[in-house]
């Protein structure tokens, strides 16, 4: 990458930096992309990985915020332009026209009230001084060019009308428009699913292929990073620990962060402490059937959420349930639980069938499912004490029968291992990691037989998330517990996972023990999910 | 514009049964109202000196000496068609009444909203684009002084600079618009103004946060990556955007508008209903006091039924679902 | 997810904030808002004003002394008199109790009775939701002075009444204050864990909700508060409120209606009370949603952050 670059450089940041008020937030980072590269930028939540790229682009809208340090532009007319000291309308000259930028949710940074055409001609308009007609016949082309399908009655859909990888699709026509020299894509393809990130990725490489574009590519996940860039830029706390080559830095990383980064992010092929076979079933799900009556702005429609889906899980046992978003896998768990109504089926735990119980009984029965959700932030009440929370189920079953409450809340809080002074310490005085190893204590407090984690390490930053599966294998196999493990990402539920369960649209696509399914898928849907994982190796570019 | 006429169809139509709903509920309300009065409305309507015969006359027209279920539905029939029973003090048909004093307080409310709205969208605007800095500061305070200023006061101190101090304007009466246009301008600025900065306070707080709102979202981040000029972020990504929920806001804030056009219509001698309720409640006019709360809540929910109509046109969520 | 690396058996020091407790912190925040603190004191100064008020006044309220009609600012009336002599410093200081109190006793009115059905309906759902919002829909229908003009059209006028016919246009705003609150956190993680542990209705209502609406709740109050003297001002001056001759700020204004030209401290004075009373308790609500009302709260963060 280092000759190329050197010819023909895109973007060029030196001794960057960012802070508001006296906390410096980007501390002197230095890059830069040539013409058809891509610099992939890593690094964990608050480590200034956006902050960097906006300020370096001239588009960091934070109140107060200072930037320093230099940041050139050679687009094609070969005149550098200092970003950082740019006047607003050299950088609005700048901005969409020189550089693209594809952001994160893609269903909020699509205006709902215009049509596809005008939020794709709105650029071609100010920075190529296009008609409205050939602006239109470009935004066709692009349309076209990011694959969405039937693009000529496309132009007039609003976004709503799209689905999230369609809506993304959009956003590189955007981008795209006027044909940059670089695009930004700040984490472009975080909130998709794995099938549609794949399809996301191969999309943005091949444009940039035929365009020579110089991509900055954002991104939490090494898997992703390693699939599209050529180098990559590790930051942690604002500052770059390590800046080379893709495959190299993969291969032999030199600086401890990033040793540890690989360690802890989840790759295919590790598998869990394996469980007694033989094992008794301790939950048995027959043809369970849910659905829902959603409401829109336009009226009421039912949604089938879960259509006759069957499954046993042994004591001891981790059943797996992967999916992609809107397949039903945690209105599975919402069931067990009792906050949602099923419309049919059973659930046999130990001879009682969870779905038809009510009352006292109900309650009694309720013990012996626990759960914890993803949100480590919204699933403590902010105006109680950690101690409190935890406590909380115990008070309610009045527990414990003999020894004191406090005693028992000490001794959850080490079993998940956090110092037992934290019971009186307030939520928002903990980190994620800390909170989700809270919410856990408090799902064991009544002693449950099965726990549902449902996407319980998925909010988390790789290094916690490591953490967090490491202590619940550790439970697993010291408490003999059952877990029904939900979570969207293969790599972690295959190490976790006895037994898998795939799910789509509401329905069971194929189910089996983990290695079966891992090693040898028999449905289609289960190949394309697993071939849709980055692979460990980064892409040789 | 593409329509899709079985969507829009099935949002008016949720909508209008639900107008519908809230329209029999305040119909109920309106007659519960004379069912309330502790005594004999008829004979506190017509105070100490009466005869059996004008008792009896007038108690019979109003109804009130039949069963109360023939009674509600009688007056659900009746104010359907229009008839809303004859005025106590009068004796004329309170319908009549009413419409003659609908043009006066629908020019005051309407003139007033004008006001309202051509302070509150500009300032809420501006205020928003520069949230924390010094104008943001001067609108936020100034339209609390607005909402925190008793109307009357307010009408009253406008008069004593501007009619009895100045002498530039008339400090009270009405001209209708077909009679004279620059008299009834004359008339109608000193209330109107009255009405239009009280109304423009309160809906500059709704303005500015709605943009608020609206400028944080991701497409107007997007906009600006395109490099597009901020007036044409704030006016095509902005404004159209935060101006269906300040719609829905206006819509439902024209009670505490009509609320104001009431009091105002008492200090600047206005003849609208305002005053027509003011002086039924002081002669205990009963079917008067009934038809004019009726008419005015039948206003509010047909504006709001209209904003719905709106909402449906402007956003494509609803239009095209 | 603050911290990429703190270890369970040794938490960093750095991710812990330094208050102990978060309402504490809130009110830092507000005492360290100039305009909140500002409007605070005012109300401090109103409140006493208004107790102290029948050993403070200078003059008794109704007492007139037609050769001191009409007189403007003074050392003996700082305000003036008013048509029949009395003493307009003395008459504005006794309002301001009545003022405060019909304006408390309306609030509590409407806060008793329309949080717990607001909270009920947003709770509940389903049917009951439907019944209760559709009331609240067509009590909004009404303007709230019409709606009170009517109710003192019912009974007659008076302080009660005037405190009655408040509360009750007031009730369904608190409804809907709490509903919309408890809508919100009735659908957070935090509820939805402690339904599936299977924890009783009403303990989820007094542990979880009740906590997590009191700021929006408080808001209300004291937005409503500001509001409710202008009504009460609004129904005296149209000599539906508290009736003459005892003092109310609306009723004082009604007078110098008559005297516009004569006598410009008549107007002036007491609707100055008013302004600055309303003011006072809007700006103080102004000063509490920054701090209290979490989606604003929020808001203000996630900008922060941003």
């Amino acid at each position: 990458m280092s000759d190329s670059s050197a010819a023909q450089t895109v973007l060029r940041v030196e001794d960057l930096r960012v802070a508001i008020g006296r906390k410096e937030i980007v501390r002197g980072v230095n890059f830069q992309v040539g013409r058809g590269g891509t610099l992939g930028i890593v690094g964990e939540s608050g480590s200034g990985k956006s902050m960097s790229v906006l300020a370096a682009t001239g588009l960091l809208d934070a109140p107060g915020a200072v930037v320093t340090g230099t940041s050139t532009l050679h687009d094609d007319d070969g005149a550098g332009l200092a970003l950082t000291s740019a006047t607003p309308k050299q950088l609005r000259r700048v901005h969409g026209n020189s550089i693209g930028f594809v952001f994160q949710d893609p269903s909020t940074s699509l205006n709902p009230l215009l049509t596809l055409e005008r939020q794709i001609s709105e650029s071609l308009e100010t920075h190529r001084g296009m008609t409205r007609r050939t602006a239109r016949a470009r935004a066709l082309e692009l349309l076209e060019a990011v694959g969405i399908p039937d693009p000529e009655s496309r132009l007039d859909s609003y976004p709503h009308q799209l689905s999230g990888g369609q809506r993304q699709r959009v956003m590189i026509a955007i981008a795209l428009a006027c044909d940059p020299a670089m695009l930004i894509a700040d984490e472009p393809t975080t909130a998709l699913d794995v099938t549609t990130q794949a399809q996301i990725i191969d999309l943005v490489k091949e444009l940039q292929h035929d365009r020579g574009t110089a991509v900055v590519w954002i991104s939490h996940d090494l898997g992703v990073i390693g699939q599209v860039a050529d180098e990559v830029l590790v930051l942690k706390s604002g500052e770059a620990v390590e800046h080379r080559e893709t495959v190299s830095l993969m291969d032999h990383p030199s600086h401890a962060y990033t040793t540890q980064l690989l360690a802890a992010r989840p790759v295919l092929g590790r598998v869990p402490q394996p469980a007694d076979p033989a094992a008794e079933v301790v939950l048995a799900v027959e043809d369970l059937d849910v659905a829902f009556p959603v409401s829109t702005p336009a009226g009421k429609k039912t949604i089938h959420a879960v259509d006759s889906v069957s499954f046993e899980v042994r004591r001891g046992h981790t059943l797996g349930i992967v999916g992609e978003s809107g397949s039903g896998k945690s209105t599975i768990a919402n069931v067990l639980t009792g906050l949602v109504e099923p419309q049919g089926g059973t659930a046999q735990l130990g001879g009682t069938d969870l779905l038809r119980v009510r009352g006292k009984q109900g309650r009694g029965l309720r013990r012996r499912v626990a759960m914890v959700f993803q949100d480590p932030f919204a699933s403590l009440n902010s105006r109680m004490r950690v101690g409190d929370s935890i406590g909380e189920p115990l008070t309610v079953h009045r527990l414990p029968a003999s020894g004191s409450r406090s005693d028992r809340i000490r001794e959850l809080l080490e079993l998940v291992d956090l110092p037992t002074h934290f019971a009186s310490r307030y939520p928002h005085e903990l980190s994620g990691g800390q909170r989700q190893r809270v919410s856990i204590a408090r799902a064991l407090a009544l002693e449950p037989e099965v726990v549902i984690l449902d996407e319980s390490t998925a909010a988390l930053d790789v290094s916690i998330q490591a953490r967090v599966l490491d202590l619940l294998a550790r439970l697993q196999s010291e408490l003999g517990l059952t877990y029904l493990f939900i979570a969207h990402d293969l790599a972690v539920v295959q190490q976790m996972s006895h037994d898998v369960l795939v799910m789509r649209n509401g329905q069971a696509v194929e189910q089996g023990a983990a290695e079966q399914i891992f090693d040898d898928p028999q449905q289609d849907y289960t190949r394309m999910l697993l071939a849709a994982i980055p692979p460990e190796r980064p892409a040789a570019v | 514009m593409q329509l899709s006429p079985k969507a829009v169809a099935r949002f008016l139509g949720t909508r209008l049964l639900h107008s519908a709903i809230v329209l029999l509920g305040v119909m109920i309300v309106v007659f519960a109202l004379i069912q309330l009065v502790p005594g004999d409305p008829v004979r506190l309507a017509l105070g100490t000196r009466y005869t059996q015969e004008s008792y009896d006359a007038l108690r019979a027209a109003s109804g009130l000496d039949r069963p109360l279920w023939e009674q509600f539905f009688t007056y659900i029939g009746s104010a359907v068609t229009g008839d809303l029973g004859v005025s106590f003090r009068s004796g004329q048909p309170v319908t009549a009444l009413l419409l003659e004093r609908l043009p006066a307080t629908l020019s005051l409310a309407g003139v007033g909203l004008l006001i309202g709205l051509l302070i509150a969208v500009p300032a809420g605007i501006w205020a928003a684009l520069r949230e924390g800095r010094i104008a943001d500061g001067i609108v936020r305070i100034t339209s609390q002084f607005g909402v925190s200023i008793p109307d009357f006061w307010m009408g009253m101190l406008l008069i004593l600079v501007f009619a009895t101090g100045l002498g530039w304007l008339p400090s009270s009466g009405y001209i209708p618009f077909s009679e004279s246009p620059g008299g009834w301008l004359r008339q109608v600025t000193l209330p109107a103004v009255t009405v239009g900065t009280v109304a423009g306070a309160i809906l500059t707080r709704y303005v500015r946060a709605a943009t608020l709102d609206v400028a944080n979202m991701g497409y107007v981040r997007t906009a600006k990556s395109k490099g597009l000029a901020p007036s044409t972020v704030t006016i095509r990504h902005i404004m159209r955007n935060a101006l269906v929920p300040v719609l829905t806001i206006a819509g439902i804030q024209l009670a505490t508008i009509l609320s104001g056009v009431i009091v105002v219509e008492v200090v600047f001698a206005w003849p609208g209903l305002g005053r027509l309720v003011f002086d039924s409640v002081a002669s205990r006019d009963y079917p008067m006091i009934q038809g004019a709360v009726l008419l005015i809540a039948v206003m509010f929910l047909l504006v709001n039924l209209i904003v719905d109509v709106l909402y449906a046109l402007v956003d494509p969520r609803i239009r095209l679902a | 997810m603050t911290d990429p690396t703190p270890t369970p058996e040794n938490p960093t020091a750095t991710d812990v904030e330094p208050e102990a407790d978060g309402r504490v912190a809130a009110w830092k925040l507000l005492a360290g808002n100039p305009v909140t603190l500002f409007s605070v004191i005012v109300l401090v100064i109103i409140l006493v004003v208004a107790l102290l008020a029948p050993w403070l006044a200078p003059y008794g309220v109704n007492q007139t002394d037609v050769t001191r009609a009409l007189q403007s600012p003074s050392a003996e009336h700082w305000m003036g008199t008013d048509d029949l002599g009395r003493d307009i410093f003395s008459r504005i200081i006794v309002a301001s109790g009545t003022s405060l109190q019909i304006a408390l006793v309306s609030v509590i009115f409407a806060f008793v009775i329309g949080v717990p059905i607001g909270i009920i309906s947003g709770y509940l759902g389903g049917i009951t939701d439907t019944v209760l919002m559709r009331c609240v829909d067509v009590m909004f229908a009404f303007p709230v002075l019409l709606l009170a003009l009517a109710i003192v059209a019912i009974l007659s006028p008076g302080q009660l009444t005037t405190m009655i016919a408040i509360g009750v246009v007031f009730t369904p705003i608190f409804a809907r204050v709490a509903r919309a609150s408890t809508l919100s956190v009735r659908v957070e993680p935090f509820v939805q864990v402690s339904k599936t542990m299977g924890t009783p209705g009403w303990w989820i209502l007094l542990r979880h909700i009740l906590p997590n609406i009191t700021g929006p709740v408080v808001v209300q109050t004291s937005l409503s508060l500001a509001f409710a003297i202008l009504s009460e001002a609004a129904l005296s001056f149209l000599g539906l409120g508290i009736q003459p001759p005892n003092p109310s700020w609306g009723g004082m204004l009604f007078d110098a209606q008559g005297f516009m030209s004569q006598a410009w401290w008549m107007s002036v004075f007491p609707g100055a009370a008013i302004f600055v009373t309303v003011l006072a308790f809007n700006l103080l609500g102004d000063g509490l949603r920054d701090v209290l009302d979490p989606k604003q709260r929020t808001l203000a963060e996630a900008r922060r952050k941003a």
